[in-house]
This record gives structure tokens, sequence and C-alpha cells, in this order.
């Protein structure tokens, strides 16, 4: 009864395969969201540098590096949400007749509900996406420009979260990100085969450390905005268009 | 103390169960969870009825027949003790209790709380030993094994297979299970040679036996009779890796 | 009258087993895979054997009664296994540990059996190695050892406290290997899960099969080979209250006896000093701690009758540590029949503790202040936490309270030097048999012996017996076959139809508690003959009386325990006459009428130094007593004396 699967079989056909595969999109997903976290910070050093640093990301590479980032982004996301559903069918049927009484001894809150903090967490990107990459809710977004004449960033995003509501769900999306990734960033090293008794203990205080630290850092924005922290500025040119 | 048990009753594998209500009366303290099921089913047999049906052997932790659900954990509230070592001294009069079969697709029902775990026994024949004949042993001092290795051997061998870390994972995994006994043989030295094929082979039958995948919940751990670590999971991951990547040049 | 003959090989002891395997007929690989045999029992022996005679390439069907052959009982011993090693160099050997075993067994057991269980003793250590056991090791690498009751010197390997599980796993592994082969054409074994043995076939006088139950779906079944062998563990169960599992059962033994095969020595049943006391009239079992515990605790009644103060409160002057006073050379570590005794004695005086009084302390507190209390956790940190979670008493503060319970069976069905029953073609191995112990088992013999019979004596031993004639071809449509499946469904059917009152485990209760009083630690002439009756009045309300619930055309644990009690019913009895018949006191067999002033057992050599095998007749007829005199050529018979 030798096994028949290796190699890419193997990460893509077994379960602890698939959770490798969760693990590694995981994390990498991780370090978009740190840099991404970085990046949204530039707005407290004023429009000037947030808008040159969003047209320099735009522009790397003669304008395709980002989309080549955005193809990998999405891949690595929709094997992540691609993988989790594969792997919550699975888990599901695995027990088909669950337990008339119900009770849980060890595991966090967070495990538990990681495919419901996931689909908000996609329900959140997809929004994301739509109200700043697409402009769908406000097409005069990405016609914004300053006097550079790049795309007037700063402007989009001191507008959108004067809302307070669009502050408020931001940082409320942020909250769910955390308690996915205080779970989750734990868990991936876990799946890695990290079974060294003191890093995993490390981790699990580093992984509630993340968590707060980018739920914290991506809501200084809307916050900011909010509290006034960040000013919006004066338009020197009106958009085309208008 | 008298105690109300609301107990998963289910003729055969094919046929519907249902949760029954019975009452256990004059319960002593010093019986054993076991015991106090006997003596309901001592009354319903002397009622022509049929008794419960659980699964039970050595009643002293060892075997891993004893297997019930109990208030929605897996050998009940007590820490690393199977459910034959419970005493009712952890419960008060007039608790009323769930008990509940092992619930896994790969663990169907056979009768009342009895499950079948055969897929345990599939898993290790898919590569959980060592090839030796008879008789063609080295003298055992031949080889000398790092004292912390043999250690951490015993530990996960310690694992009855009782089945608990299934019932007790929300996605009724057999990973600690797998793990465990991955691990035992792949820490000594004996067991190098057929480290890869034994944990490939084992996590493809595994897989193939329906259980769910590791989520990380630590209840495995929590409901263990012999509270083997997780540790041993995320080893198995580690092997399971490094053996499907690798190749013999 | 019957003669039994052990078919011993001629030549000197040390010589036998090594003469026995040239002269014996050899088969090829090529024949080898023509001839199936039936393993009942899948414990160290049946496992063991069932693994290894796949090995060498028959086609071997095995059973188990279990869902899974690591359940069985072997899984639960705890202590250790010995082996004539030698690695501390403290003057071990195989004839020290054949010696040791011979006089533990108070010379009642056959000296060329017991000489090569100790010979391959140190196989069975390098072979569970090999497979992976995981020994507990010094910190240099290598294995360690400790001491065990009647020996003095260190021979016991340990897997913490469960060494049976580790070994067991090592012997279920290396049939998983088999197993995985496929079984019949492809090689290796067949395995039955969840199969009763219900009855042995025999066709021209010799074992061809077996019936079993599929406990399931109830079906019965019928299965057809070439020889049978019994791994099916002892009979402690007969006491109801005992350290075996609740499982653990007689009926193949008992049904291999009514065909034919002799019964042995079954007044011999050992009595474990350390187990937990019973707690109350709800008791199921009694469980068992390691008798390593008596390497460092120390054993101790109080000197008053009727004591009420707690231990502690006891001073050092008031403690009568009764095995250092009675036996100073061997002290607590006295073996294990001795100590039940002495622990009984304390007792009976009035002097016993906990309820009941039917108990005696255990004491770790010196133990504790010499070596600290990390070391001990170390050693017995499974044992304590053990005890704490059955009496909710906490042993490191206060000791232990242990009493004897029934343990182990050393004798079965009677077996000559190849294992063989008086069925040809049916063999007997492990605790199922009487082969080794004699009157009374040491210490981490058991696993030993195990081992020894299923991984090197009868893959062996069964060689010729295939080898050495033409079988007829039987397959499961001979007409025997259909004769006893019959006979099963009629007992099946009769067990339904009683449709009594009293529940299957209020009959084994009552059994239980008849044989204890009358037939346990202690035996005399008149209780003796009392308890003959009673279990027969007993048997006779069983047939008449007993609820059986449920079909037989399902899973129904009701009915497979009443197939066990009806046999224990009949064991009872035979257990009672044996007592009655041995009219002197070996080992752990005490009959009260003979015992020095001071209580020590008296054995008579002159009249009794036989094996009884019990003949079985039929219903109506007692068993006849044959008898297999013991002749000690390597060692000399002397009183067992370990003062």
């Amino acid at each position: 009864m030798a096994a028949t699967k290796r190699g890419l079989a193997v990460l893509f056909g077994s379960t602890i395969g698939a959770k490798t595969v969760m693990a590694v999109t995981g994390l990498a997903l991780i370090l978009f969201l740190l840099t991404h976290m970085g990046g949204n910070l530039l707005i407290y050093f004023g429009p000037d540098v947030f808008n040159a640093y969003a047209k320099s990301l735009k522009s790397a590479g003669g304008g395709g590096l980002v989309w080549v980032a955005r193809g990998g982004l999405l891949a690595m996301f929709a094997t992540h949400v691609a993988m989790a559903f594969k792997l919550q069918l699975r888990n599901r049927a695995a027990r088909p007749l669950g337990y008339a009484y119900e009770a849980t001894v060890e595991a966090s809150w967070a495990s538990r509900y990681m495919i419901l903090t996931g689909l908000l967490v996609l329900a959140f990107v997809v929004l994301h996406l739509a109200h700043y990459t697409v402009g769908v809710f406000n097409p005069d977004y990405l016609t914004w420009h300053d006097a550079e004449g790049r795309h007037d960033a700063y402007r989009m995003v001191v507008t959108a979260f004067s809302h307070p509501l669009v502050a408020l769900s931001y940082v409320v999306a942020m909250v769910v990100l955390a308690l996915h990734l205080v779970h989750g960033f734990q868990s991936l090293f876990r799946s890695l085969g990290n079974s060294h008794e003191q890093a995993r203990e490390a981790l699990s205080k580093a992984s509630l450390g993340l968590a707060l630290a980018l739920a914290f850092g991506f809501c200084l924005a809307p916050v900011g905005v909010l509290l006034g922290w960040i000013q919006p500025v004066e338009v020197t040119q009106p958009a085309p268009g208008k | 103390m008298n105690l109300t048990l609301k107990v998963w009753r289910q003729p055969s594998k094919s046929a519907e169960g249902s949760i029954q209500t019975y009452e256990a009366k004059d319960v002593s303290p010093d019986m054993s969870f076991l015991e106090m099921i006997d003596v309901v089913n001592d009354t319903l047999m002397e009622q022509g009825q049929e008794p419960i049906a659980f699964e039970h052997d050595c009643r002293e932790g060892i075997c891993g027949a004893c297997s019930m659900v109990i208030n929605g954990v897996a050998h009940g509230p007590n820490k690393a003790t199977t459910t034959c070592q419970l005493y009712m001294r952890h419960f008060k009069s007039g608790e009323t209790i769930y008990i509940e079969p092992w619930r896994a697709a790969a663990f169907p029902v056979l009768k009342d709380l009895i499950v079948d775990r055969s897929a345990f026994d599939r898993i290790q024949q898919a590569g959980g030993y060592i090839s030796i004949n008879t008789g063609c042993a080295p003298d055992a001092h031949t080889t000398q094994v790092e004292k912390d290795a043999a250690d951490a051997a015993m530990s996960a061998a310690e694992c009855i297979g009782c089945g608990a870390c299934v019932a007790a994972c929300k996605n009724a995994s057999a990973m600690l299970f797998v793990a465990a006994k991955v691990s035992h043989l792949g820490l000594l030295p004996h067991g190098q040679a057929e480290r890869k094929t034994r944990v490939l082979g084992m996590v493809e039958q595994m897989d193939d036996e329906g259980f769910g995948a590791c989520t990380n919940y630590g209840e495995c751990e929590a409901v263990c009779p012999k509270s083997i670590s997780t540790r041993y999971i995320s080893r198995l991951n580690r092997d399971y890796l490094t053996a499907s990547i690798s190749s013999e040049i | 009258m019957t003669h039994l003959d052990a078919r011993e090989p001629a030549g000197q002891l040390e010589d036998k087993w090594d003469s026995f395997r040239f002269d014996e007929k050899l088969l090829s690989p090529s024949n080898k895979r023509k001839f199936r045999i039936l393993v009942v029992g899948t414990g160290l022996a049946g496992g063991g054997a069932a693994a290894t005679l796949a090995e060498q390439g028959y086609d071997v069907y095995c059973f188990s009664h279990h869902d899974s052959p690591r359940r069985a009982h072997s899984v639960a011993a705890q202590g250790g296994i010995n082996a004539a090693k030698n690695y501390q160099e403290d003057g071990d050997s195989v004839f020290r540990l054949f010696y040791d075993t011979i006089k533990g067994g108070d010379f009642r057991s056959r000296e060329s059996n017991v000489y090569r269980l100790a010979q391959v003793s140190s196989n069975i250590i390098d072979q569970c190695v090999a497979q992976g056991v995981p020994f507990t090791r010094e910190y240099g690498g290598l294995l360690a050892n400790r001491s065990f009751g009647g020996a003095q010197v260190s021979r016991t390997f340990y897997c913490r406290g469960q060494t049976g599980q580790q070994l067991l796993l090592g012997a279920y592994a290396a049939l998983n290997r088999q197993i995985a082969r496929g079984g019949g054409r492809k090689g290796g074994v067949t395995m039955f899960y969840r199969r009763e043995l219900l009855d042995i076939v025999t066709v021209e006088g010799q074992a061809r099969g077996i019936v079993v139950r599929d406990m399931v779906t109830g079906q019965i079944e019928r299965y057809a080979g070439h020889a049978v062998v019994l791994a099916t563990g002892g009979y402690s169960n007969v006491f109801y209250l005992s350290t075996n599992a609740m499982g653990s059962n007689a009926t193949a033994a008992w049904r291999a006896h009514r065909r034919g095969a002799m019964f042995a020595n079954p007044c011999y049943t050992q009595i474990h000093p350390t187990c937990i006391p019973v707690a109350g009239e709800h008791q199921s079992k009694l469980t068992l701690m390691s008798e390593s515990l008596r390497n460092d605790g120390r054993i101790w009644a109080p000197k008053r009758k009727g004591e009420t103060r707690r231990a502690r409160d006891i001073p050092e002057s008031e403690r009568d540590y009764y095995l250092e006073r009675k036996y100073p050379s061997f002290g607590n570590l006295a073996p294990r029949d001795i100590a039940s005794r002495a622990a009984k004695e304390a007792c009976d005086e009035g002097r016993g503790v906990g309820p009941g009084g039917r108990g005696v302390y255990l004491d770790f507190a010196d133990a504790i202040n010499r070596l600290g209390k990390d070391a001990i956790s170390e050693r017995y940190g499974n044992l304590f936490e053990m005890y704490q979670r059955i009496t909710g008493e906490n042993p490191y503060e206060t000791p232990f309270r242990i009493y004897p319970a029934p343990h182990y069976t050393m004798g079965g069905l009677w077996v000559d030097y190849h294992c063989m029953t008086t069925i040809p073609g049916l063999f007997a191995i492990g605790e199922a048999n009487f082969s080794d112990h004699g009157a009374n088992r040491l210490g981490a013999s058991a696993l030993m012996q195990g081992l020894a019979d299923g991984y090197f004596v009868l893959p062996a031993t069964i060689m010729p017996y295939l080898a050495g004639q033409k079988l007829s071809a039987v397959d499961e449509s001979h007409p025997a076959f259909k004769d006893i499946e019959g006979q099963v469904n009629q007992r099946v059917e009769k067990l339904l139809a009683v449709k009594g009152k009293r529940s299957v485990a209020s009959f084994h209760r009552e059994l239980g508690r008849l044989l204890w009083t009358k037939c346990g630690l202690a035996r005399e002439k008149k209780a003796l003959t009392e308890a003959i009756s009673e279990v027969k009045a007993l048997r006779g309300e069983f047939w008449e009386n007993v609820s059986v619930p449920g079909s037989s055309g399902s899973l129904n644990q009701a009915l497979e325990e009443a197939f066990r009690v009806a046999d224990y019913m009949e064991l009872g009895e035979l257990l009672c006459r044996d007592a009655l018949d041995r009219e002197e006191s070996c080992g752990a067999h005490l009959r009260t009428e003979h015992q020095t002033d001071d209580g020590e057992a008296v054995r008579d050599d002159e009249d009794y130094c036989y094996s009884a095998a019990w003949d079985w007749k039929d219903e109506d007829t007692p068993q006849e007593l044959v008898k297999e005199e013991l002749v000690f050529e390597s060692v000399k018979l002397a009183t067992r004396s370990y003062k």
C-alpha cells in the first residue's frame, strides 16, 4: 500500500498539502498587508509624499510591474480562498451529523470562525477594490489629479474617510482582519512544520501583536481623517471634466 | 445522587438514531462513569429491554476502547482521562448529561455509542511499522538512541488509538493520531529506512478515509487521554512535505 | 488411564531447544503457503504468532473479538518484560532466569519449557527494539533495567508505565505489515475483526477449524484450516472482579476443553498484591498498579487492630512493615503470592485499612525523602495520577491503599513441549496455556512468555506437525462444520429463549463473589466442597432465569456476555475441584490445612509433584484427572524461601 502521490500532487491533492498552500499564500498576503499598511501611513507625510508613492507604484517597471504585482496578489488571494473553500467542504463532509450538545474546550473563537472572518475579509476586499481601485461609488476619484498631474490619491482617501460611515466600516473590517490573523499567523507556521516548543509560544504571542499592529496601522488613516489629524488640501486645480 | 441521561440510541448502522432519556438513580460518587451506565443497563435488562451498547474493555485507561462524548466533550470533563477513568464525583446530583458517540464520517455508528474505528487500523497498515521479520534483529544494544529522542518517541507512542482527537476536532481530523504514529517510529533510528514511505502512505490513507483537515484548533490535544502534543502534528506536516518533495538523486 | 506425553526433546536441558530445532522436519517456503493456520487472539502471543507465521510464508487467518488487535489485554501490562541479557552485569544468566522462574513457580512447572523461555528471552528484546518499541533508556542511549519481585538482579526492560501497550503495538505493527500484504494468495494475514470464537471443529480427531460469531451482524461463520492456534488469554474474570479487561474471557479455551483439550492446573490463579481496593458494590473491575511500585514503596499495616487514625498520624513505632519483618532478604520485593497472602493475613487480623478494612498501605514517604518528589514522579508519575483519579486521594501525601486482586492464571490448556494441546493440531500459547509459570508467575514474565510463544516457540513447533503428516483436504463444507455450527446456533437460541429476570452481570457477580470467598487467596476443604455444589446450583439458575434481551442477528453485548458467563459457570466448578484435589500449598494455591504454624505454605513433593490435567467426559460425568509427573533434573526441589 505504498503512497502514490508525490510533488505537486501532494501540494494540491492532500489535506496537508492544501494546508501548506493556505499557509504559504496566507504568509504572502500578510507580507502584502504589511507593505500596504506602510504605504497607507505615508498619508501622514502629506499629499506630496503620498501621491508620489502612489505614482511610483503605478509607474514601476514602466507601468507593467503593477499589473504583475496585481496578478500575483490575485493569484495568491484566489488560491487562498479557493483552498479554504475546498477544505471547508471536506471538513463539513467529515462530520455529516454533529453533536446534540456542542462544546468547545480549547479552540479560540478566532480559530473556529476563520471561514466567517475570511468571508468578511473577502467581502471587504471586493468593496475596497470597488471603492478605490475601480471607483464604483464615485467615479470621480480616479480622475482627480494634483498640481504635479499625479493621481490625487491623497484627496481621494481623505474625501472618502471624511464620511464617518465609510471610516467606521473600514475600522470594523480591520477588526475582522485582526481576528483572522490572530489565528492565521500562528497557525501557518504550525502548518509549515514548526514543532519547536518555544518558537510556537513566541509565535502565538507574535500573532496577537501582528494582528493588533496591522489593524491599528490600517485604522490610523480613517481614524486620522475623522479626528482631523489628516487635513484635506486645497484643490488647486479643478478635476478635468468638471 | 440522581442524574438524567440523554443517550444516543441507534439500533444498527443503517437505522435512524435518536436521543433517549434515562434516569440514573442512587449513583455513588465512587462509581466510574461506565459503572454508572452498567447500573442503568442492569435495570434495562431486568425489564427485558436492550442495554445501551457502548465500547469498553480494560477500564484502566489503556486499551482505547471506551469512547463517549459527554456533554459535548470527548471522554468528558476531566483532562487526560478516558471515559472509563472518569468518576461520578465530578458530577452533581440533578445534572442532565448528554452521552453521544464519536461523530465522524470515517467512524460510522454501529450501534448506540459504538462506532467503527477500523479506519485507524487501515492507516497503520499503510506503513505504520518497521519491516523486520522475527529473528532478523541484531542485539538490542547495537544502536544507541539519544535519550531525548527515545523519550519523544515514547510520548508519541503513548497514543491509545481511542479516536477522541477525531471526535473532538471541529473538522473530524485524524491528524493527531497519525502524527503520533508517524512520529513514534520516525523519531527512532530504527525507523529511518522507511520514514518517507511511511509518512506518505499513512497520510494518503488518512485522506482516503475521509477525515477532515487540521485547522490547529488544539481541541485534540485538550481531550487526548495521553495529552499528546499538537507539536507532533507540526512534525508530521514537516515530515510529509519533506518526503513528498524528496528525490533519491 | 490416559497417558500424557510432553514430547520433550532428549538430552541436556541446555541442548533441548537446539536439538529440537535441528531435528524438526522442515517445510520449504513454497510448501508453507499451502497451509492455512487459524490464529485466535491478537495479544502478544497471538499477534506475534500470526505475524511471524505469515512472514515465514504460511497462509494465516487471524481472529480478534476486538475492533482492533491493539486492544487485546496485553495492552494493560505496566511493569516490564524480563530477559536474561545481563546488561547490568549483575550476575544474570539464562540459567538464573530459568531458576528464578522455576523457583518462583514453586517447582510446579516443566523444566524444559521454562529453560527454553529463558533462552529466547534475549531474542525478544532484540526483536522489539528493532520493531521500534521505545524502551526506557539511560542518558548514554542504552537500555535501562529495573528489578522486579522474585529476583535479585535487574533484568526487567520497560517503557514508562506501559510496557504492555508498547510491546503490543510492536506485535500489532508486525501484524499490520502482514495484513497489508493482502492475505490469502497474496501472502500475509487475513484479519477478521470483531469475531468471537464459539467452538472448535475437529475432523478425524484433529483440529481443523473454528466456528465464530460476527459480533456486528450476529452471523455464525465457519473457517477451516490445517491447524488452530488459541492465544486467547486467561480466565481471571471467572472471579468477576479482577484486573482483566471486561471482555477477557475463557470461552475459546473452555470450548476447546469440551472438545477434548485437557485443562491443566485451573487452581493456579495469581492474586496480584498491588491493586486498588474495592470501593463498593457497583465495582466492575479492579485496577492494578504496577508491582514496580514495590521497588521504592514500603508496605505496612497498623500494629493495632481497628486503627482509626489517618496513616500519617500513626507513628513509626506503631506500624508493621510486615514484608520487611518476615522476609528480610527480599522485603517488599517478595513474590506476588507471598505478598498477597501477607496482606490478607493483616486484614484478617483486623489490621486492614480503608473501606471494609480490606487494604494495607504502600508508602512512598521514605522514598520521597530519599530521592525527592521529582525522581519518584519520573519513575511512577502515571501510577500516582491513576490512583488519584480513581480514589480521589493524593499518594504523594497519603500512602496508597492496596489490596490483592485476581490478576493472572497460570493454569490453562495443557500443552506439550510443542505448545500443542491434547487435540492434535490445536495449539495454545501465552496465558491460554499452562506451561511456564508453575504455581505462581513472577512479575514481568507474562509479557516474556507471550512473546516467546508467539514470536519464537510456536512458529518453530507448528512446522513439524504440518510437515510430519498428510492432512486430508477439509473445507468449510465438511459435515463436521455443519454439525458444530448447528450446536452453536442451538446454544444461542437456548440463551435467548430463557427470558428470565436476572441480568447476566448479576450472575457473574454472584459467581465471582462465591469463588473469591471460597476459592480465592486461601482455600480449605469444607469451603471448596460447598463451593462446588453452589456453583452447580447457580449454573442451574442461570439457565432458567437469565435475561438476554435482543436478537442473535445483530450486535448484542448481553448475548456475548451470556456466552462467556455460561462457560465461567463450568470453569468455576473445575477450579474448585482442582483446588480440592491439590492437598498441598504451592505458589498461589494455599490450602489452609497445609501451612506451618507461622502461616508458611507447605508443599508436598511426595504426592503432588505433578501438573493436574483434567479430561472432559460429557455433561453428566465429571472430568477425569490425568497427571503429568514433573521431573526435575537440573534443579533441586527446595522449600521456597525468600527470608
